[in-house]
Parts: C-alpha cells; structure tokens; sequence
C-alpha cells in the first residue's frame, strides 16, 4: 500500500488519420507525485497520445481515459483544463507582446464588473512566481523573457490554473545546461507537491535523472514501462527500436577503406551567435554525419555553408578553389545542394505540380531563348525522378501538398538530385517519413557516395547516424566538440560515444 | 507492390467517391478537377448573360457586347498585372493613380506638334518607372506591399494633378485617337490590346521560367529563396509590370476621352481590378490563380454594369448589387472548392 492511486489511467487508445493509424490500443498509467518519462523515436505516437490528452485530437472509439478513477470525455481544451490537465509544448503558446500576469491569466482574467483589474491578477500571478522563484516580475513583457524564462511564464500558468497534471513535451530544447538544471529542480519541486508529471523526452540522460517510470512507444504501439530501478539504456533502446538494425542500414559503400580526396573543406566559420569556428573536410565517397542536441547549431552550420545565413567568418573550399557563397544560388552553382529539415515549409511549394517541384532549379538551365520553359525536358526529368526514387504518384501533374510524408520528400530530394552536385548537405533526411520510404532513402545515400558525391547527413536520430555514416561530427553549444569514427584515432560510431560528446559528458579522443 | 490507393491517403484525397480503381481514372479524375478550377466563374458569367438577355432582350446583340468587351478593356488591363502581383502575395492599391498619371503624359506628350505619337511611349514608361518604385520599396527595403502602394496610390494621385497643373487637359486632335474609338477587322482597338495582353501575361505565367518563380515565390517565398530563386528580382518584374500595364491603360484612357484630368481619372480603379482578380479564383496570399480567371472576374463586372443599366436599375442599386455579387460569387467558388484548394 506504499503506491497512491494513479490520478491518470489512458486504455486502448487508438487514434486514426485519413490513410494512417497513428496509435493502436495505447495504454498509459500515470500517479500522482511521480514523473513519469515517455520516449520512442519520432514518429512513435508520442505528441498524439498527448494531444489527445490536451483535447486537441478527438481518439478512435472504443478507448477509455479515467482521472481519479472516474472516467472522462475530454472533448476539447477546456475540459482538459477543467479535468486539470495542463501541457507545455515545445514552441510555447504565449502572446509575447503581452505582460507575464497578462499570459498567466490570460483567459481566465480578474474583472471588477467590465474592468480588467490589473492589480488583482498581478497580485495572483506574483505568488505563483514566488512560488517557482523566478527573477521576473507580473508586469514584465514576455517578449523581454529569454526561453527558459517564458516556459516557467508557461508553468506559472499551469499552476494558477490549479493542474494536477502536467505534460511537458521536450521542455530542454533550447535551454543552456545550466537553465535545464534550473527547470530540473523546480521539476523535483513540484513533484514533492504532489504533480503528475509527464515529461517527453529523447535524452537518455535527462529520463536518467529524472524520471519515476518510463514508458515507451514504438509506431504509434504502446511497448512497455519500466520503474526506476529497472531503467537501462540497453533495455529502453532495445525497446524503443525493436527491430535488427543491422539489415536496415544496409551498407554498401565503404568510405574510410579507400578515402577518397577531400572534396569540401571548411574552415573556421561561425556566424558569431550560433555557430562558432567550426572546421572539417569531407572527402569524395564520403557519408560524414553531424550529430548533436536540438539547438546544438547543426542546421545553422549547415545553412552557413549553404549561404542561406549571413555568415561572419571563415570560408569554404571545393575541390580546391576557394569558393564565395553569399546566397544559395551561388552555392547551387558550385555544386552544394542543402536539404532543409522542415520540407513543408522551406522546402517545398505545395500547390505546385510534382514536375515542377522536381525541375525548377534547373529550369533556367534548360530553358530556350528567353527564358521560355522547356516543358519537354521539365516532363523528361520529372518522369526519371518518379522511377528513379519510386516516389509513388498518380502524374506528374499533381500538386506536391497531396503526396505522403515520404514521397514528398523524395521529390523534395530529386530536386537536388537534379543540379548534380558534388556535395549535398541532408538536414533530418527521413523526418516524418515511413519505414518503407526510410530505407529507400538510406539506399539512394548509399548510391550517391558509392558514385564519388560527398554527403553530409544531420539527424537527431541515432539509429540512423550509426547505421549510415562514414564518420560523425558531434556539435555542443555551435562548436564541433568532437569526432567519432573514421579512423583509430577517433573512438568508433557507436550511440554511447556520440551521446557523451553531445551531452559534454566526454570529450573526444578517449 | 505499389498500393493502388496510394493517392487516397492524400491530404487532399479524392472524397469518398473518389476513384481509387487505379491510377488512370484517378488522373481522369484529377484532370476534371483542375479543369473545374480553370473554367471557375464561367457558369456565373453565363448565368448572369442569359439573365440580362431574358430581362432586357437586347443585351446579346453584338454592338451591346461590343461595347461591354469596350467597357471592360481597362480593367482587363489592370487586372493582368494585378494579378501578377497578387500571384506573389502582394497586392498593387496605385494602379488608379499610375494609370492617371500616365494618361496626363500620354496627352501632354501628344501636344508636341508633329512629335504627337511620343505620348505612347512617354505614357508607359511613366507607368513601368512608377511600378519600378513600387517594386524596390517593396523588394529591395522590404516594406509591405499594402503600405508602400497605400502610400503611391496618394502620392502619384498628386503627381498626376502636377503634371497638368490641376486642370484637364486636352488634344482634339489627339493622334492616337484610333486606340480608344477606331476598330480593327470590326473588333474595338481597346478590345485587341486587352486580348493581347491576357495572352502575353498567359505567356510569362505558364511558359516562362519566370512564371514558374512568380508561382513559387508566391506559394512560399522561403523555400524560393532557399531553391536558389532571385527573389527580389521576380518582385521587382511584378510591380514593374503591373505599373507598366496601369501605364496602358493610361493609354488607353487618353486615346478613348481625347483629354486626361489629375484628379477624377482612375479613381478607385484599383478596387475594380482586384474584384476581377480574386473573383477569377486567384488566391489572395498567393501561389494559385490564373489569367483566364482573371478575364472571366472582368467580363462579370462588366456585364454586370452594362446589364443593369439596360434594366434600368438606378445607379445606387447598381453600386449595391455589384458588391453582392462579387461577394456571393467568391462564396459559393470557396463553396464548390471546399476540402480541395488550401484557401
């Protein structure tokens, strides 16, 4: 009789999208002064069990959610907040042009008659602030807030709104090491105060530290959920991949056997606020990978070299001659194609056809006098793409927005694929992308090094940085703070050795 | 094995009786669709002819249609380089202003004794160098379209009424008169140059890589960026463009009144040129549309003036039904659309 009735028990909850099931029959059980981590690999159903949770998605029939042992119907936002739940996400959701008090209570505002009385709610939100021990005042303006301080804002605002339940979703993204260990104390603290706390989270070291229990998704399936005595790392990747990884990353090339000459040099460059100094080389063949935490500065590197940013120092060399990249269009020139990670929005226009997403940086390439489009050649290119990368589509003429995940993406790659370059830069090749299409994309990686391009793959998963490259990079905080594979002087490619030098626990060169 | 309902899983999906019997009908499918798009506001520019022709009995009577696709031209004109603009997700609020500007020039310059025919070309670089403001203000130090055109429809307003001392202005004997009155093969002048205009701008739009890059930077001008498109430069032609085609009409306008005045002239001519556009179906943040829209969204506000004069409808009725119309239109477009197009 030591453990308390859980305050929250989910029971075969499935959730189904046009043409995709997100979750089958997941289970979740959740008590009352414990945090309660949940992992699993993009994709694995986390953010939907908890959007439907928070009320944002309505789950298949036939599910059952009890608070309190009582079962509910949460049918929208306010009646999660009515049932006490409350959830952090990852892009905060305040108005930064308002004042803290003005956020915390924002909706549920004092009022004398049809006043707003401003003093009353300053007074309300000041104790709650008192109560985290934050350095910011009620009448401050969130916009004045760093990041680490507008997710307390958002703490603040669950505690008012007397939550017994608390999702926080990634809550250490972009915060400094020293910020994390802040929002761990208050984390403990409110834990002693008798919160449910669910805390999302992929960092094997933060689910260490913190968490009660661990329960783990795996392609929207519920696994299992380990207790704090029984967490390991072996036994939550195991749970969390579940599949013999070594025939998924088919490998083969093999770069490191018989390198092949430096293609692309990089050296020095920084941009003076994310990214700092940073230098390599990737050689012809190559697959070199660039791991690290989420704002570690991968995707800022990656957009420096790209000339998608302004950068503030240093320069870049291919094949030998130094190059001056100010705009992508120059870099597209050169032979150094990026793959943005966030396809939708930078990188693909949707209400275009497929044909044109695949040919338009070269449609000026292949363009008669004038510039007068060459609709025969656009036609032969986007007919090649389809059967090359087997990206799965009724015509060439259908808009891009209606494809899946992972034939977008690869009309989003044969785009690149089209400009011939010698160095492609692959941020999250495979986010949000299916097993089937995964695998495809890891074998066109292979074939693309196997024929001399060098590529440089960014991925905050794991698996998929093992399983594929050559050699890794790892980022801390902008800097290259170390490498793994690639030789013997450098430890081997393993998940443990990136982790560490990612996390800071361990330098490189062991 | 290729799912045959891949497609389905679309986010735009094919609705329930969609075809998913395999990938020709759905194409077949796709093809109707896009043609339903294209073809848009047809049914009401029909609808609204054989209303008028039941109603009055002489508005299907070629001199009437004559004289609608007369009325109509400037619009036309507008409208296409409205279009471009609103294509990028900009919006140009001083064509009015240009094209009365440009039509002051367009007189002024035909006083010049023998010189007269210089009044064309004067007229539209006046328009192609007003829009070239406009399209730097807007590309170059990236201010809002809204503001900056806000600002060029008061500013230019004044240049126009500087230009001819605030008075109007006139030429009896105006060289190029046969623009605005003269015909050609029985067909008004106005009419051939607002045809050749929706057929260039047919052109750029769909057979030009220029086109293709005015489409994308208007469907998401950060992957344009990042795809290597000069964003800046398709700005700059858009305004430029949409300048040079208010010039036009300023053309137009002088050759048709024999006179120009700074003040009346244009007035709220804008607001005419953007009904007609966005009753053509083109999306108002930008990326989808076309030109053909565009003449049909014309040739409605046309008709409907024309149509309701010869039923005698008073001139303050007029004003309200047109604005009805327009709104009733694009509902029930959004309406027939819904679950496809992304608004």
């Amino acid at each position: 009789m030591t453990e308390a009735a859980p305050i929250l028990e989910m029971r075969g909850i499935s959730k189904t999208f046009p043409g995709v099931k997100a979750l089958t029959d997941v289970a979740l059980t959740v008590y009352p002064g414990k945090i309660h981590a949940l992992m699993g690999e993009n994709g694995a159903g986390k953010s939907t069990l908890m959007k439907i949770l928070s009320g944002a998605y309505q789950a298949d029939p036939g599910g059952e959610i009890r608070i309190n042992g009582r079962p509910v119907h949460i049918d929208g936002p306010l009646t999660a907040r009515h049932h006490g739940i409350s959830i952090i996400y990852q892009e905060l959701s305040l108005a930064p042009n308002l004042t803290v008090a003005e956020n915390v209570l924002l909706g549920r505002e004092h009022k004398t008659g049809p006043m707003v009385d401003r003093r009353s709610m300053a007074d309300a939100c000041r104790s709650v602030l008192d109560r985290l021990g934050v350095a910011f005042t009620p009448t401050t303006l969130v916009s004045e807030l760093s990041m680490a301080e507008r997710q307390l804002v958002e703490i603040a605002r669950a505690l008012i709104a007397n939550s017994r339940i608390l999702v926080m979703d990634e809550p250490t993204t972009s915060l400094s090491s020293r910020e994390t260990e802040a929002l761990f104390a208050l984390v403990r603290q409110l834990r002693s105060e008798g919160l449910a706390i669910i805390y999302i989270s992929h960092r094997m070291a933060e689910v260490y530290e913190l968490a009660d229990r661990v329960s783990v998704l795996r392609d929207g399936s519920y696994v299992g959920t380990l207790v704090r005595d029984e967490i390991s790392a072996e036994r939550l990747v195991q749970m969390m991949v579940g599949r013999d990884l070594s025939s998924f990353y088919k490998k083969e090339h093999n770069a490191h056997e018989s390198r092949g000459p430096v293609i692309l040099s990089v050296r020095n460059i920084g941009d003076g606020k994310r990214v700092h100094d940073c230098s390599f080389e990737l050689h012809e063949g190559e697959v070199l990978g660039i791991a690290g935490l989420v704002g570690a500065g991968r995707t800022e590197l990656a957009r420096l070299i790209y000339g998608a940013d302004r950068r503030t120092s240093g320069e870049t060399v291919l094949d030998g001659k130094p190059l001056s990249i100010n705009r992508p269009e120059d870099a597209i020139r050169s032979g150094v194609v990026y793959l943005t990670e966030d396809r939708k929005h930078l990188g693909l226009f949707l209400d275009l056809s497929v044909r044109e997403n695949v040919s338009i940086s070269v449609l000026g390439r292949d363009a008669r006098a004038g510039g007068v489009l060459n609709l025969k050649a656009a036609k032969e290119r986007a007919a090649s793409a389809i059967q090359a990368l087997g990206i799965r589509v009724a015509g060439d003429t259908v808009p891009v927005g209606s494809l899946s995940g992972g034939n977008q993406q690869k009309v989003l790659l044969s785009r690149l694929l089209e400009t011939q370059p010698r160095v492609l830069i692959l941020d999250e090749p495979t986010r949000g992308v299916d097993i089937g299409a995964k695998s495809e994309i890891y074998r066109l990686i292979d074939d693309l090094a196997r024929n001399g391009v060098g590529v440089i793959v960014i991925s905050s998963e794991l698996p998929e940085v093992v399983g594929i490259c050559d050699r890794v990079l790892v980022m801390r905080e902008g800097r290259i703070a170390g490498e793994v594979g690639g030789g013997p002087d450098h430890p081997p490619i393993t998940q443990e050795n990136i982790v560490a030098i990612a996390t800071g626990v361990r330098k490189t060169a062991a | 094995m290729t799912p045959p309902n891949d497609t389905s899983t679309s986010i735009q999906g094919t609705g329930p009786g969609g075809a998913k019997t395999g990938n020709q009908s759905s194409q077949r499918r796709l093809a109707w669709r896009s043609t339903l798009q294209a073809v848009g506001m047809l049914p009401v520019l029909i609808i609204l002819a054989i209303v008028f022709e039941l109603m009055s009995g002489r508005f299907m009577s070629f001199q009437n249609l004559s004289i609608v696709a007369q009325q109509a031209a400037i619009n036309i004109v507008l409208a296409a380089g409205m279009t471009f603009v609103i294509l990028t997700g900009g919006i140009d609020l001083s064509v009015g202003s240009i094209l009365a500007a440009s039509a002051m020039v367009a007189i002024l310059g035909s006083l010049i004794p023998e010189w007269g025919m210089v009044g064309i070309p004067a007229a539209l670089l006046m328009g192609l160098a007003l829009g070239f403001v406009n399209g730097a203000l807007i590309a170059f130090a990236r201010l809002p379209p809204f503001i900056v055109t806000l600002g060029s429809l008061t500013a230019v307003r004044g240049l126009a009424r500087l230009l001819g001392g605030d008075t109007t202005q006139f030429n009896p004997q105006l060289p190029f008169a046969f623009i605005g009155n003269g015909t050609l093969f029985g067909v008004p002048w106005l009419v051939w140059i607002a045809f050749a205009v929706v057929v260039i701008s047919w052109f750029i739009l769909r057979r030009t890589v220029l086109g293709v890059h005015i489409y994308a930077v208007g469907g998401n001008p950060d992957a344009a960026r990042l795809t290597g498109i000069k964003v800046w430069a398709v700005l700059l032609f858009v305004y430029c463009f949409s300048g040079l085609a208010a010039g036009l009409g300023g053309v137009m306008s002088a050759a048709r009144l024999y006179a120009a005045n700074g003040l009346q002239l244009g007035q709220s001519y804008e607001l005419d040129a953007i009904a007609a556009v966005i009753l053509g179906g083109t999306s108002f943040v930008g990326g989808i549309g076309s030109i053909w829209g565009t003449l049909i969204g014309a040739l409605i506000i046309a008709i409907l003036s024309n149509g309701l004069i010869l039923v005698g409808v008073s001139d303050i009725w007029q004003f309200i039904i047109k604005g009805l119309v327009i709104i009733g239109a694009v509902a029930l477009d959004r309406y027939r659309l819904r679950g496809s197009a992304r608004t």
